[in-house]
């Protein structure tokens, strides 16, 4: 049992505030992704959890504990660092039975958890050897193993994937998301990379400024950003944002955007003033382009085609906004070209615009 | 394209060759002093110089070492060294740590102040310094010496270690205490590891500095003098034979300590490259 509890944990740096008040909840074995740009507190409330960091206010709860004053070492925890972290003094065998031999596990006991630590990362062969002779990715591997090694109930990896190339950080995601599923830890997982986020959590927790804005499953965060950081943030291309204007005629609710007419569903109508500046959350995959003129669709110019081979990227001017649309491979677009675009009204999410939340 | 190459042949020419002069410089001095000091006491007075030890011989430093007072100098000066050597470590370890690792309250104020104990020359000190030494009835002892080469020894110690420290990456310490090390194991089994080349080279220094030290030695001690404040004072009445065997045998410990340690002082310097 390795339920994690933050209660309003606050930490600053001099008069920066890292972490407001976060609290959250990460549920026994799952994998939760803190995500957000660079700054915004997730390495913060990371080592807060580890224990590298004393927290200003707050309290943090690993299983039934109350770990907020405990060091590392009492807390269940391993860790992977950005940088690795492997000591380069010992052999990759030293490095990931290190752990095991703070436990003053007996040898057999330490050659077994080795061996299949090692051999669960595929690096068997390289156990004799020293951190200098080995590769950066290989060295990324003896530092997954060596946390994986001691069997905490909590894991916590701080970027794994961000020191290594595209093509080796690919194939280390997929490689991650089998390895975690075999290991029964609570994987707490820090990132600033969208794709990563969506593609290994169960949970992303999206933070921004020290707050967490959304935290949700992927596809739940993906579909239904809650507010309009979070949509522009996560995606790629990023969540259009249309400006539209909300009309209000007796028991009609209606809102006006790029030149068409949409109507809001009717669970969100009550939220909604007239005359209130309203955006309009659209993702390019839900955005049908058409070179003839359609019935209720946005009619735009085309401004920039990016063949991506599965499809065509459209930048599409609408109005004074830009509209970035996914449109099929075999769809030919040329600039300057007239473009009607039918958008799927119950995908869209209506943004309060001063506020920047979702209309709920 | 050829004049490029010749140039980069050139520059590396000359490089070598000034490499050569240098090191020319430092060593024939020290070369010359070990063929007079292993050759008889007689081939010294000779003319032209001669440029190896023939016959080999090793009567001019026995002489030396027979002469009054010689081996228990040696003796004092080894004690000297050696202790100076551990309460240097003893304090200047922790001390290059704290300031490596910890951002403390007044952390560059001390750092500047560790330096400036170095701007009063040992001339001026020197005095105040004997006084306060025999009133504490510290005087002519080899173990008030070695608190004084401490001292002197401190200032460089405590800045190389701070250095050698600042390079060991702090994430591995915290990897330490992650997977279970208190903060004193992460540093034992982590970072002293790491740290012990660039330890080892300050150790070298410390030694030298003492063995080498004769302003503080002559003025702190009447009858329990080190080796260098030995042959100071008894220089100008020596003979010769006894002046290049006494600087043979100060200078050898010095050389065969650098020849053992270098591997490490090379890697502590190219620590800056790395």
């Amino acid at each position: 049992m390795a339920e994690i509890k933050l209660e309003n944990v606050r930490k600053s740096f001099g008069k920066t505030i890292a972490t407001r008040d976060v609290s959250l909840t990460i549920h026994d074995r799952e994998f939760m992704v803190l995500l957000g740009p660079s700054g915004c507190g997730k390495t913060t409330l990371l080592r807060g959890i580890a224990g590298l960091d004393q927290i200003d206010s707050g309290r943090i709860f690993i299983g039934d504990q109350d770990v907020t004053d405990l060091p590392p070492r009492k807390r269940r925890i391993a860790m992977v660092f950005q940088s690795y972290a492997v000591f380069p003094h010992l052999t990759v065998y030293e490095n990931i039975a290190f752990g095991l031999r703070m436990q003053r596990m007996a040898d057999a006991e330490v050659k077994k958890r080795v061996g299949s630590a090692a051999e669960l990362l595929h690096i068997t062969e390289l156990l004799q050897r020293y951190p200098a002779q080995v590769s950066g990715g290989q060295r990324q591997r003896v530092a997954v193993a060596r946390a994986i090694a001691v069997q905490a109930a909590v894991l916590l990896m701080d970027e794994p994937l961000s020191n290594l190339d595209a093509l080796l950080r690919l194939e280390m995601r997929a490689e991650l998301k089998r390895l975690l599923k075999e290991v029964n830890s609570t994987v707490v997982y820090v990132t600033h990379d969208q794709v990563e986020a969506l593609s290994l959590g169960d949970r992303i927790a999206v933070m921004k400024d020290g707050s967490i804005l959304q935290c949700d499953t992927p596809l739940k965060v993906y579909d239904y950003p809650a507010t309009q950081f979070v949509g522009s943030f996560i995606g790629n291309p990023p969540m259009n944002f249309l400006t539209g204007q909300v009309k209000v005629e007796g028991s009609s609710v209606t809102i006006n955007a790029g030149g068409s007419t949409f109507k809001p569903p009717s669970s969100i109508q009550s939220a909604l003033h007239d005359s209130a500046s309203i955006l309009l959350g659209i993702r390019a995959e839900n955005i049908e382009a058409s070179a003839t003129a359609v019935d209720g669709a946005l009619s735009g110019s085309v401004l920039v085609v990016e063949p991506l081979g599965s499809h065509n990227l459209l930048t599409v001017k609408v109005g004074a906004e830009y509209v970035k649309v996914n449109a099929h491979a075999d769809a030919v677009f040329q600039p300057d070209q007239p473009i009607w675009l039918k958008i799927a009204t119950d995908k869209i999410r209506w943004i309060d615009r001063q506020s920047g939340m979702a209309v709920a | 394209m050829k004049s490029a190459a010749l140039k980069r042949y050139l520059g590396r020419a000359l490089t070598y060759v000034l490499a050569i002069v240098v090191a020319l410089w430092v060593i024939t001095p020290i070369y010359l002093l070990g063929v007079a000091a292993f050759s008889e006491q007689s081939a010294i007075y000779t003319f032209p110089k001669q440029f190896i030890s023939s016959p080999f011989s090793t009567d001019t430093i026995a002489f030396f070492l027979r002469s009054t007072g010689v081996s228990k100098a040696i003796t004092n000066s080894v004690i000297v060294a050696l202790l100076t050597l551990f309460f240097t470590m003893l304090i200047g370890t922790p001390a290059g740590y704290a300031i490596a690792r910890f951002l403390f309250r007044g952390r560059d104020a001390f750092r500047l102040l560790i330096v400036s104990t170095r701007a009063f020359p040992i001339v001026i000190l020197s005095i105040p310094l004997a006084v306060s030494f025999i009133e504490w009835d510290l005087y002519d002892s080899v173990y008030s010496l070695a608190l004084m080469h401490t001292a002197l020894a401190l200032p460089f110690t405590i800045l190389t270690t701070s250095s050698v420290f600042a390079s060991v990456p702090r994430d591995l310490e915290e990897a330490a205490t992650t997977l279970g090390c208190n903060q004193f194991e992460a540093f034992l089994r982590v970072a002293l590891p790491l740290a012990l080349p660039g330890l080892a080279a300050a150790m070298l220094f410390t030694f030298v500095l003492s063995w080498n030290e004769v302003f503080a030695a002559v003025i702190l001690t009447v009858r329990n003098r080190t080796l260098p404040a030995l042959v100071l004072t008894v220089l100008d009445v020596s003979p010769t034979p006894y002046k290049f065997a006494g600087g043979f045998v100060m200078l050898a410990p010095s050389l065969v300590f650098m020849f053992f340690i270098r591997k490490y002082l090379f890697n502590l310097w190219g620590r800056v490259t790395k």
